[in-house]
């Protein structure tokens, strides 16, 4: 059955790849989107081939998700789409971070821990990896998760104007930046070098919050003009998550499929820029500049 | 330890990174919100690892973390191509009426 799922997983990635090459074309954009539809179909289906599943939480789960995609896709003004895909996109990031927590509870609570929780993976993937491999990929999927998630959140927030749209700092913000992301960077070290004792579970708490402040207070020096390209990027992390939760569970369409959208998402982040004349460093920090010049 | 397969996984990871950079090349500025909304119902493939963590033996913690984790990644892919196919939509209309 393996071999059957592996090749479903090749017909879908070909699928994903013709998708978003037909996407960029005016004339073939939306034959694109449906022939990735089918490419995600087909991931789906053969996930499901693999045995023991827990069928009545999958089918409320896909059920309950589906249906608020669905309301939430076609009611949405057409003047509201892009801070639609703004949630979208955050939620698929949650969705990251929850499978890395997924996978260091399986860590912390498995009698033997990581050794066990290896084991028990080797078993169903057919891969060993390191121990430390492992908690790399897990630390990586929720830091890059819980950024994309709260980034996302804010950038729709300022989209439809809940949040003010200029941009918002303070002053030392700079720095709390730089103090958070060593901190995360900290506890992805952290855990990867002792990923199951007395230390993991603050070192993964310690882990969400920061990533989590960390998507909120980078997003929010960005104006209200510039999300969509902030989106764009986010939207590359998303998939860059994805790619790190397919090295978790060793699952090649989640890399690959991950993969394509982090670095095709970065492109046309910077196409973006590019249309809007300005650079992406200009449009990350650019709020700190006009902040900075207003103070003085 | 037969690191084999995981280099299978990371070759894998790095040609899809080329390939997602080639992929993108000149896009008509119009094309760039519905490109990037496609593209963000392609990340939503992390509900193959939700499925995935959804497993019959796991502990309810896990399993109630990864049934989050599945609703909120449908959200995403359901949600993701149907807004992704009204911009579509909206987008050839308006270039058939241009033509006319």
């Amino acid at each position: 059955m393996a071999v059957v799922i592996n090749l479903l997983y090749i017909i879908a990635s070909v699928l994903f790849i013709f998708g978003i090459k037909m996407l960029g074309h005016a004339d073939t954009a939306r034959s694109g989107n449906r022939l990735s539809a089918v490419g995600m179909m087909i991931a789906i289906v053969a996930t499901l081939l693999y045995g023991g599943l827990a069928w009545p939480m999958i089918i409320g789960g896909v059920l309950l998700g589906g249906a608020i995609g669905a309301i939430a896709a076609t009611r949405v003004p057409m003047t509201g789409m892009p801070e639609m895909v703004a949630i979208f996109n955050g939620l698929g990031g949650l969705a990251s971070l929850l499978i890395g927590v997924v996978e260091f509870v399986k860590i912390y609570t498995v009698k033997g821990g990581v050794e066990t929780y290896l084991t028990n993976l080797a078993a169903q993937s057919g891969v060993t990896v390191p121990a430390w491999f492992a908690a790399l990929a897990i630390a990586l999927t929720i830091l890059i998760g819980g950024i994309t998630f709260t980034g996302s959140l804010v950038a729709w927030g300022k989209l439809s104007e809940k949040l003010p749209g200029q941009p918002i700092s303070f002053p030392g913000s700079g720095i709390l930046n730089i103090l958070l992301l060593l901190t995360a960077i900290g506890a992805v070290v952290t855990f990867t070098i002792a990923p199951s004792g007395a230390c993991a579970l603050t070192t993964v708490i310690v882990l969400i919050s920061a990533a989590l402040v960390l998507g909120v207070l980078s997003t929010i020096p960005i104006g209200g003009g510039d999300m969509p390209v902030v989106i764009a990027l986010l939207n590359s992390y998303s998939g860059i998550a994805a790619a790190f939760a397919g090295f978790i569970i060793l699952n090649n369409v989640l890399v690959v499929a991950g993969c394509l959208v982090g670095a095709s998402g970065l492109i046309l982040t910077g196409i973006m820029c590019k249309a809007m004349n300005r650079s992406l460093g200009n449009v990350l920090f650019g709020g700190f500049g006009s902040a900075a010049g207003k103070a003085g | 330890m037969d690191l084999a397969p995981l280099l299978l996984l990371l070759f894998a990871f790095t040609l899809a990174i080329f390939l997602g950079v080639e992929l993108i090349s000149k896009v008509p500025s119009q094309l760039h919100t519905p490109l990037m909304s496609g593209s963000n119902a392609i990340s939503g493939i992390a509900i193959v690892g939700a499925l995935m963590a959804l497993n019959v033996g796991e502990s309810p913690v896990t399993k109630w973390i990864a049934f989050a984790a599945l609703v909120f990644a449908s959200v995403n892919v359901v949600g993701g191509y149907l807004v992704t196919d009204r911009m579509l939509a909206m987008f050839q209309a308006k270039n058939k009426g241009g033509k006319k």
